[in-house]
């Protein structure tokens, strides 16, 4: 144990929530802004109580509308900047992302998930929002989410998701649950040399040839912070390189473009997932965060009745790994898609497997995890 | 109102169109405001009820305390979903689809829903001058999610998400005066009110539903959940808070300020701060500052009944 506050070293015994938190603290994250929702609500109030010891900032605003607005504000204040919520919240935070994706804010949004539409089940877990993610804000764009499936995962994740931001300039989603963020296990907090910390991109070029929108081989451009001397302009419309509003189809398709691609061209680089048997394996299960968990035990029951099974964790839910579905559904019969939804994530796998292999949906509408038999009954359907 | 100190309860309705049996913690203030404004209501009426406590301890599936028809909206939007629902009366009757009963439209939301995210539906619907009536039931915290400040948490008090510790007393900022920015809508009703004086209460509430276009109460509910205060305390609690000038009430009929109960001799606020754990970490020296804001601010409101 060390007795550094900004990065508390040692052994834990953690939520989720809290885990959320300490890996924010420990990427470098000094601000704060959010509103209490269940079950994200942990996140503010660890925020609250540590923040002000380690120099940073939590404000607590009227709304998820000014949380997000709040955040991005920071972030071009050039500080790392966070705020955390569950369904309702998020969809009302969707504006305000897609704000910080086309002003490129680095930033980081957890999404505690909860059962939903609308007020649902406040306390109880879903995956519903997985979609939401992809897509929820208006206009065409990419987006990086990841959905830790432990404590400790919600811990890396939240470090992963600030270091990809920096990385890309884009709010970062960390799509945990209601289960994953009120379970308490062992967090692993490695001492501070060890953990990898991206900063910020700064400009190379002196002010007075800075051009706050032209982006460096790699399609994302430096960023200055306000107050550095350096001359910029942001905004929500449609920009030229030096963020001055261009209204023309031509200014669009390289903005959009550029936006979509700096993610996608790095897509192999962003994506993370686990894999266990799947090589010779008739079945693979294809789940993410708890879910991911509790297919562990149909696994199991299915490798001793004999079926060869194997499981793909996503680690990172979007980018979506398409290129590994599709080599996947090659060699084996039938993917089972558990997921606590409708059939989310489960049509992006069949997209992917392109015809090779069935897909298998395990749908929960929420509240509760699987029944693990229930996805075992799946997987002895798809070993047919 | 006459008699304050008087609490006879054969002179309340026997109605209960706020049900017992629900969920509330022990000694919940705010359930018992809401009981007593229901009594005060008309028959015929709508309820918009926003999330939170009252809702969660209300509503849980398969029964309901709400002996009228009730409409759980979400945080943000009550005023708004009452706005609709009083415009579609009135069309309908307009129309003659539906005969004018004379229906009332309620919007019912805590201090989080009115203060901070609902402020915004809230300001637009008084604007428009609907006819309905909303009451914001006070218990000055986010209650619901578990004790997190809202702009209507007092000064000084400890929540989860303003703890008092070295580098904080608690919550840094001074109550939102929402019923002056109801008031600032030149809407013809403005009234506080408390559940520990019921009559005053179930007076106000009648009239604010009977008058026409919008009326606004804001009403302060003891919560020894968040208030670390003993359940048996609430309505002392409730009377010290206004005996104190921590919470005066008033009404603001079309613009005319007149206060509801005079103090000629304010009680010291020790005497409220003192019987609630939000409040046990301040030092002498910040109940000073409590004392003379609470004193200023009275004088104000006395100033302007005048």
């Amino acid at each position: 144990m060390t007795t550094d506050r900004a990065h508390l070293e040692g052994e834990f015994f953690m939520s989720g929530d809290e885990a959320c938190a300490e890996g924010a603290i420990s990427a470098g994250c000094r601000f704060f802004a959010g509103y209490p929702i269940t079950p994200a609500t942990e996140i503010a109030e660890r925020m609250s109580d540590r923040l002000p010891e380690v120099g940073g900032t939590y404000i607590q605003m009227e709304d998820e509308l000014a949380s997000m607005a709040a955040v991005l504000g920071a972030s071009w204040g050039g500080v790392k900047a966070m705020t955390a919520t569950s369904g309702p919240g998020f969809s009302l935070m969707m504006e305000n992302i897609g704000l910080g994706l086309m002003m490129e804010t680095p930033c980081v949004v957890a999404n505690v998930q909860r059962a939903g539409p609308s007020t649902g089940l406040p306390t109880l877990v879903a995956q519903g929002d997985m979609m939401q993610a992809r897509w929820g804000s208006h206009g065409h764009y990419s987006i990086i989410a990841l959905s830790p499936s432990s404590p400790q995962e919600v811990y890396d994740h939240a470090i992963k998701a600030f270091n990809l931001s920096e990385r890309f300039r884009l709010p970062v989603l960390v799509m945990t649950d209601g289960a994953v963020g009120h379970m308490y296990e062992k967090v692993v907090i490695q001492p501070r040399d060890k953990v990898h910390i991206v900063p910020r991109r700064k400009p190379k070029v002196p002010p007075g040839e800075y051009r706050p929108y032209e982006p460096d081989a790699d399609l994302v451009p430096p960023m200055a912070n306000s107050g550095e001397g350096y001359r910029f302009h942001v905004t929500g419309l449609t920009h030229d390189e030096r963020g001055y509003p261009a209204m023309d189809a031509e200014a669009q398709d390289k903005l959009i473009r550029r936006l979509v691609e700096k993610v996608e061209k790095y897509s192999e680089e962003i994506i993370e997932m686990e894999e266990d048997g799947i090589d010779g394996a008739g079945v693979v299960i294809c789940a993410y965060g708890i879910t991911a968990r509790v297919s562990l035990i149909a696994m199991e029951r299915a490798r001793s009745e004999g079926i060869s099974v194997g499981m793909l964790r996503l680690v990172t839910v979007w980018p979506f790994p398409q290129k590994r579905i599709a080599e996947i559904a090659r060699q084996v019969k039938a993917f089972v898609v558990p997921e606590i939804n409708y059939g989310q994530i489960s049509l992006e796998v069949e997209r992917s497997a392109g015809g090779a292999a069935k897909t298998i949906l395990v749908p929960h509408m929420g509240g509760a995890v699987h029944d693990p038999q229930v996805i075992l009954e799946a997987i002895r359907q798809a070993a047919k | 109102m006459q008699n304050y100190s008087v609490y006879a309860s054969r002179l309340i309705p026997k109605r209960e169109p706020f049900a017992p049996g629900h969920r509330a913690c022990i000694g919940c203030g705010e359930a018992l405001a809401v009981r007593l404004a229901c009594k005060a209501l008309p028959q015929n009426v709508i309820i918009a009820n926003a999330t939170g406590c009252m809702e969660v301890v209300s509503s849980q599936f398969p029964m309901t305390a709400w002996r009228m028809p009730w409409i759980h909206t979400l945080f943000e939007n009550t005023a708004a979903v009452a706005s609709g629902v009083e415009s579609a009366l009135k069309v309908m009757a307009r129309k003659g689809v539906r005969p004018d009963t004379g229906t009332k439209v309620v919007a019912m939301a805590g201090d989080g829903g009115t203060s901070d995210i609902g402020i915004q539906a809230l300001s637009g619907a008084l604007e428009r001058g609907h006819d309905f009536l909303y009451i914001c039931f006070d218990n000055e915290a986010y209650m619901n999610t578990g004790i997190q400040r809202s702009s209507a948490t007092p000064f000084g008090a400890s929540t989860t998400t303003s703890p008092a510790g070295k580098m904080s007393i608690g919550q840094k900022t001074w109550k939102k005066n929402v019923p002056a920015i109801a008031a600032a809508h030149d809407i013809p009703y403005v009234a506080t009110a408390s559940h520990s004086y019921p009559f005053d209460l179930m007076a106000k509430v009648a009239k604010g539903v009977a008058m026409p276009g919008p009326a606004y109460i804001h009403i302060h509910s003891v919560c020894p959940t968040g208030w670390r205060s003993a359940p048996d305390l609430s309505v002392r609690l409730g009377r010290l808070a206004v005996q104190t000038g921590v919470f005066p009430l008033y009404e603001i009929e079309n613009g005319r300020y007149k206060l509801s109960m005079e103090l000629p001799e304010m009680k010291p606020v020790q005497d409220y701060l003192k019987l609630q754990g939000r409040f046990r970490h301040l030092t002498e020296d910040t109940i000073r500052e409590i004392q003379q804001r609470v004193v200023e601010e009275y004088e104000k409101i006395k100033e302007k009944a005048q």
